[in-house]
């Protein structure tokens, strides 16, 4: 699904990202956890396609297709999701307006006519009973007035109505409660499967006894330090960042 | 003082003397007399008048326009016409300034309630027009309103009576066909005690009537016409009344446009105020509240330009009295060499204690070239009020267009959904479907649509 190689970014010609490398499967759910500034927020905009970061080296290789070249919204379109730490509020588009954009741009990307009205309506309305949304919030604008709880449910309903095959989800947890983070959570369980890979961006332990993961990469200072099962998330949660930082430093 | 200039227009005002409504009236003769002779001293307004200091009139002077005798509607486009009225209301059409009975429509008006032309008004009901006529619209002001009180040839006159609520919308459909015609216009709207009503005024001009939409005058195709409107409306809203104005302005592309609104709210009385600011070279837009005990008054504004455009909104509030409430939101988007000005005063009087009064201007900047002058400006005497004001200048958040591309949103796409969609908030408080769908048609002709899906909308 996804292959990155030694991956180096800059920020402003500081060397943010030194050398990642990650291989995800399809199906796998991978946890990238890491202490304040050690680059996983820029993990999360670089293989999105957001500006600002200069790529100085390294591959990052999607379906066999150099991620890096593509637009932003090729990206998407070919199935990799951003759900954002801080969903931007769109005044003046309506989440259904945007959905829709949305859908029908990946729809025209790989060949295929417009969206039925009627089908769009119908599958919208049964995703957000999933997510327990009312369905006022289809025709308010985009996250405009949201709290962050139905910030972060906004997106994962966009998630499940897009289907990506890549979700990378930054920061998802933050600034939930813990009923909109159990919410949150089911959403993006019901949506686990064989062809569809996750990159959990999180500082903290707790949105890993939710969402289980298969992996957990710990980054500090721009590099994995360490990669294991889920008990991984447990010890650093025990012993903080410090016993990883401490061994890097070490070494 | 341009008297040189500003003599061409009063040496041709006998020319049209003896044709303007009304001349029956010695106390009409009187205003107009003495508005001609202010008019004749001051000349146009110039840029060293505060302010007029953003928006220099001249042009008006190096051209000469002007006014038709008499009703010409013949060359009114019957399709287009029917574009431009509003279904399920009352329209009242003036051609060069003149009203056309024949294109208006007015049947099933409630008996008590008048809607008619400003010349039937003054033979009909001098009284009433002698009381209201410059009550609201101080020809001290700038001359302009001198201008419009001499010059007058027509209008529109509204009286609802006390406890009415009119059910249906009056429209008031300003149309300038002629090459360098001008269309001087005066209008009265009257609100008695705990009455209720809209009224939309549409000025449009002629190129736009051959071409159906303003986007293909723009091209080219059509020829533009060089015309002058300059249109006085006063509003009086009595006691407990609510009135609700809204003004389309999309005239020509070489037009001028001077639009003055002069609105005297009663205790307790509401108003509301939608101008939407689309069209011409030059356009000018005054609207000027007197608010008295626990009234309340919401100025909505959007003004676009492209091209050459400069639109000018002038707005002032004056807190006369205490407990009254003000609310104010002027949007611009400006593209290409186009220029927009927002001027906001609001006044607050020793006596308007307890006033509460929120005033912002945000401007969108689309090019490099485009230019925002924005003056908000606060003048307290009292000193127990909640006043606000707020303004910004500036592109599209980058941002949101990152969001939106991560949403499968191309970028250009992006973009012109986030133009629109900082336009379209002020479309959106239009209550009145028709008008709300006519203005929403002339928001999507005048920026890149590309992308903007009107059918999803």
């Amino acid at each position: 699904m996804l292959s990155i190689k030694d991956l180096t970014v800059n920020v402003n010609d500081k060397q943010i990202l030194k050398g990642i490398n990650l291989e995800i499967k399809a199906g796998e759910i991978h946890a990238i956890m890491g202490p304040n500034g050690s680059g996983k927020s820029t993990l999360s905009h670089v293989l999105s396609g957001k500006s600002g970061y200069t790529v100085t080296g390294g591959t990052a290789t999607y379906q066999g297709k150099n991620l890096l070249e593509m637009a932003p919204e090729i990206r998407a379109r070919e199935g990799v999701f951003l759900a954002f730490q801080y969903p931007v509020e769109i005044p003046g588009v309506s989440n259904v307006y945007l959905l829709k954009a949305a859908l029908n741009s990946i729809r025209k990307h790989h060949g295929q006519p417009e969206v039925d009205a009627m089908d769009f309506l119908t599958l919208v309305k049964e995703k957000v009973r999933l997510l327990e949304m009312d369905e006022k919030f289809l025709y308010r604008a985009v996250n405009e007035g949201f709290s962050g709880g139905e910030k972060k449910r906004n997106e994962i309903l966009q998630m499940a109505i897009l289907e990506p095959k890549l979700c990378i989800m930054d920061e998802t947890d933050s600034g939930l409660d813990i009923d909109a983070l159990k919410i949150v959570a089911e959403g993006v369980n019901s949506l686990r499967s064989p062809e569809r890979s996750f990159v959990m961006v999180t500082h903290y332990q707790r949105l890993l006894d939710y969402i289980k993961p298969d992996f957990v990469h710990v980054l500090a200072h721009g590099q994995i330090v360490k990669s294991g099962g889920p008990e991984l998330a447990l010890e650093l949660e025990e012993k903080g960042y410090s016993w990883v930082e401490d061994d890097q430093a070490a070494a | 003082m341009n008297t040189a200039t500003a003599s061409r227009y009063t040496a041709e005002y006998q020319t049209i003397a003896s044709a303007l409504p009304g001349q029956d009236l010695p106390w009409l003769k009187a205003l107009r007399a003495e508005a001609l002779a202010q008019f004749s001293e001051q000349g146009f307004p110039s840029p060293r008048e505060e302010e007029w200091r953003y928006t220099n009139v001249s042009a008006l002077e190096k051209k000469l326009f002007s006014p038709s005798k008499s009703l010409t509607a013949g060359d009114v486009d019957a399709e287009w016409l029917k574009s431009c009225r509003l279904q399920d209301a009352w329209v009242v059409v003036l051609v060069n300034g003149h009203f056309s009975a024949e294109l208006s429509v007015l049947e099933g008006l409630p008996e008590a309630v008048s809607v008619m032309s400003m010349a039937d008004a003054l033979a009909k009901q001098p009284d009433k027009l002698e009381k209201y006529l410059g009550l609201a619209a101080n020809q001290s002001e700038h001359s302009f309103i001198a201008f419009n009180t001499a010059w007058f040839t027509d209008g529109l006159f509204v009286h609802v009576p006390a406890k009415q609520v009119l059910d249906r919308p009056v429209q008031l459909l300003h149309i300038v066909t002629g090459i360098d015609a001008m269309a001087t216009t005066r209008n009265i709207f009257i609100a008695d005690e705990m009455s209720e009503a809209k009224v939309i005024e549409t000025f449009v001009g002629s190129d736009i009537a051959r071409d159906g939409v303003y986007a293909a005058s723009q091209s080219g195709t059509g020829a533009a016409n060089a015309y002058l409107t300059a249109a006085v409306t006063e509003v009086f809203v009595e006691q407990n009344a609510d009135l609700t104005l809204y003004k389309m302005q999309s005239e020509s592309e070489k037009a001028y446009h001077f639009g003055g609104t002069y609105i005297k709210q009663a205790r307790d009385a509401r108003f509301t105020h939608h101008n939407f600011a689309f069209g011409g070279l030059l356009a000018r837009s005054d609207i000027h509240v007197d608010l008295d005990h626990a009234s309340e008054c919401e100025l909505n504004g959007l003004y676009l330009g492209v091209k050459r455009q400069h639109i000018d909104n002038y707005t002032r509030i004056n807190h006369l009295k205490p407990y009254a409430i003000s609310r104010e939101l002027y949007k611009g988007v400006l593209d290409d060499r186009a220029r927009g000005v927002f001027q906001g005063r609001v006044t607050v009087a020793v006596d308007a204690q307890k006033t509460d009064s929120q005033m912002n201007n945000r401007n969108l900047l689309l090019s490099d070239d485009a230019e925002a002058d924005t003056k908000p400006q606060l003048e307290i005497y009292a000193d127990d009020v909640k006043c606000g004001h707020g303004v910004t200048v500036g592109q599209l958040d980058e941002k949101s267009i990152f969001y939106l591309q991560s949403r499968c949103i191309d970028e250009e796409t992006a973009r012109n959904m986030l133009t629109f969609a900082f336009a379209n908030e002020m479309v959106d408080k239009i209550k009145i479907k028709g008008l709300h769908d006519m203005v929403l048609e002339q928001l999507l002709a005048r920026f890149p649509q590309e992308g903007v899906n009107k059918e999803w909308l």
